[in-house]
């Protein structure tokens, strides 16, 4: 299996391992608890302090009913990176995505503890408005959903919630996310017809362009190629590379290939507790724990 | 005889079984609508749209009849539509799961399948007694308070088929809740909510027991809602009962002008509710 990475963060220095990553350097981060990765000495300044930490998550606990779905997550998200979510079903990855916008708040017997700081603000705090979150928070779910309306007022609905625009404005507006969505030249000519009337591959890419049209500054992608051939995968993968220049985005799979290639850090998640976290790289090619190994090379359950 | 010949021939009885039960229903209905057509197309004359309902034996139509008709199936309808959505509504996306909503769904299905008698002798106590007279706002009472569960019924049910993605998806752009009710869920349940609507007022218009005690009839032209007013229905029960052949002729043609609206009104439905499942 050849792995295609994606560039790494900042370049290291020859023998340097890549390292946890980390907002500023700390001789000795506090040890978790026994699923801890053996953690390297911090890597020089340099290397780290470019990378703005975006979204912190302490001690985050996640409860369906009575069920504990998340058992006390510790991440760090960093801004204009691809962090990729990887473990097997129902390891808590999808849940853990739909806290980072609060979405699970649609459904009254699911509940949250703990802190989600995004820009140090805890957004699990009550005061805090849910629809305002969200704007900034964009979200693309597995199966493509585009709303029962035109192309054009699909991707202009979440634009109108916000702004008001003149309608050359938003006619630029719309065009622009389109074409980051890499859809624009198949739909051009045909913004008034219906959404639905679109393939799979590019309902999915519709609904990237009506997510990155708020422009929202976290991108939640909740594993978006898994209803995908081949070919609109390879698409979505692109447009990720592509926009991970302007966004934190936060991608979750099934597809190790996927994460191999298209993310900067990975987080292999079982059982609902956060096994280890580091550079795509090192997650790939030296994993600190037995079990991110046995899963990355299959032999696992 | 092998496990395989038995099956074929259990599937041929079944299949006869099945054919004879549809072929059963069929032929009555054909049967009704052959009575109907034959009876009523004799009734088919100028006046029948033009004069109002005839004294015995003088010549006339079903004009006020008609008129009383339509306007108290709309006005019922424009009470009840509207009173039914909000309700399905609320059932479907605020109430999920609330005690309160299970309470009010319940008391819903038993207004649906109450028998409509008893809704207009409700309807007799509360309105036509406090008045001291019949009128036509007492009927078009009667006939919202049919439509209402009717709608609330299919309303819950459409927006309960709108999966939950979309209202995810609406959600995650920041979206207030009513916007994703207004702009996005009923726009993907428009369809079948329409046809739920459709449904009840081809309900209404043939019902007879709320209007007997409310609107209760009029031989003469009227269009004054707080008098009683002419209605097919009840102009149907009366004129068929009578032992004058001329207001026979004119409650056959009545029957056949109601039953072929209705055969409309739900061919109508079920066009929009095809339209609807169409994939375009």
């Amino acid at each position: 299996m050849t792995l295609d990475y994606s560039p790494a963060a900042t370049p290291l220095p020859q023998g340097v391992k890549p390292v946890m990553p980390i907002d500023k350097p700390t001789p000795q981060p506090k040890p978790l608890p026994d699923l801890t990765p053996q953690i390297v000495p911090a890597a020089p300044a340099a290397a780290a302090a470019k990378l703005a930490v975006k979204c912190e998550i302490k001690e985050l606990r996640f409860y369906y009913k009575q069920y504990e779905a998340l058992k006390g997550i510790d991440l760090k998200l960093h801004d204009k990176r691809v962090t990729a979510f990887i473990g097997p079903s129902g390891c808590g990855k999808s849940t853990l995505l739909r806290v980072l916008n609060r979405i699970y708040e649609l459904y009254p017997d699911q509940r949250a503890t703990g802190e989600v700081l995004v820009d140090g603000r805890n957004i699990l705090d009550p005061g805090q408005d849910l629809n305002l979150l969200r704007a900034k928070i964009g979200m693309v779910f597995q199966k493509p959903t585009p709303f029962p309306m035109s192309i054009y007022d699909n991707v202009a609905f979440g634009i109108r919630l916000y702004e008001s625009l003149r309608s050359r404005e938003l006619d630029e507006r719309v065009e622009e996310a389109l074409t980051r969505a890499a859809l624009w030249n198949e739909v051009k000519d045909k913004l008034r017809q219906s959404g639905l009337s679109l393939s799979g591959g590019q309902q999915q890419r519709l609904c990237i362009a009506r997510a990155i049209a708020v422009k929202p500054e976290i991108l939640l992608l909740d594993e978006p190629a898994s209803a995908l051939d081949p070919i609109s995968t390879q698409r979505i993968e692109e447009l990720i590379a592509e926009l991970k220049s302007d966004y934190c985005i936060v991608i979750v799979t099934h597809n190790m290939q996927q994460a191999a290639r298209s993310s900067d850090y990975t987080a292999f998640m079982y059982l609902g507790a956060l096994v280890e976290f580091d550079s795509t790289e090192t997650i790939f090619t030296n994993p600190s724990q037995k079990q991110t190994e046995d899963y990355i090379t299959g032999r696992f359950g | 005889m092998s496990r395989y010949a038995r099956r074929r021939v259990a599937n041929r009885i079944y299949l006869a079984l099945s054919f004879a039960a549809t072929a059963v229903g069929l032929i009555f209905l054909v049967l009704v609508l052959y009575a109907l057509l034959r009876n009523g197309v004799p009734a088919l004359s100028g006046t029948l749209f033009t004069a109002a309902t005839p004294p015995p034996g003088s010549a006339g139509g079903l004009a006020n009849a008609i008129y009383g008709s339509v306007v108290m199936t709309v006005v019922a309808t424009l009470v009840g539509t509207p009173v039914g959505i909000l309700t399905g509504t609320f059932l479907a996306e605020f109430g999920r799961g609330s005690p309160f909503a299970a309470v009010v769904r319940f008391v819903n299905d038993i207004l649906l399948s109450a028998p409509s008698i008893i809704i207009g002798l409700f309807v007799y106590q509360i309105v036509v007694v406090p008045m001291g007279h019949f009128s036509a706002w007492a009927g078009s009472i009667a006939l919202a308070l049919i439509v209402i569960p009717v709608v609330v019924r299919t309303t819950e049910n459409m927006l309960a088929l709108v999966p939950n993605s979309l209202r995810e998806a609406a959600s995650a752009l920041g979206t207030p809740q009513w916007r994703v009710i207004m702009q996005v869920i009923y726009r993907a349940a428009i369809q079948g909510m329409l046809t739920g609507v459709m449904l009840a007022v081809a309900r209404i218009a043939g019902e007879t027991a709320p209007l007997l005690f409310t609107a209760l009839n009029n031989q003469f032209w009227t269009a004054n809602m707080n008098a009683p007013m002419a209605n097919l229905p009840v102009v149907i029960f009366q004129f068929a009962l009578s032992p004058y052949n001329d207001w026979q002729v004119l409650a056959w043609g009545g029957a056949m002008l109601i039953t072929v609206t209705i055969l409309a009104l739900n061919i109508l439905a079920r066009l929009l509710a095809g339209w609807s499942n169409q994939t375009p």
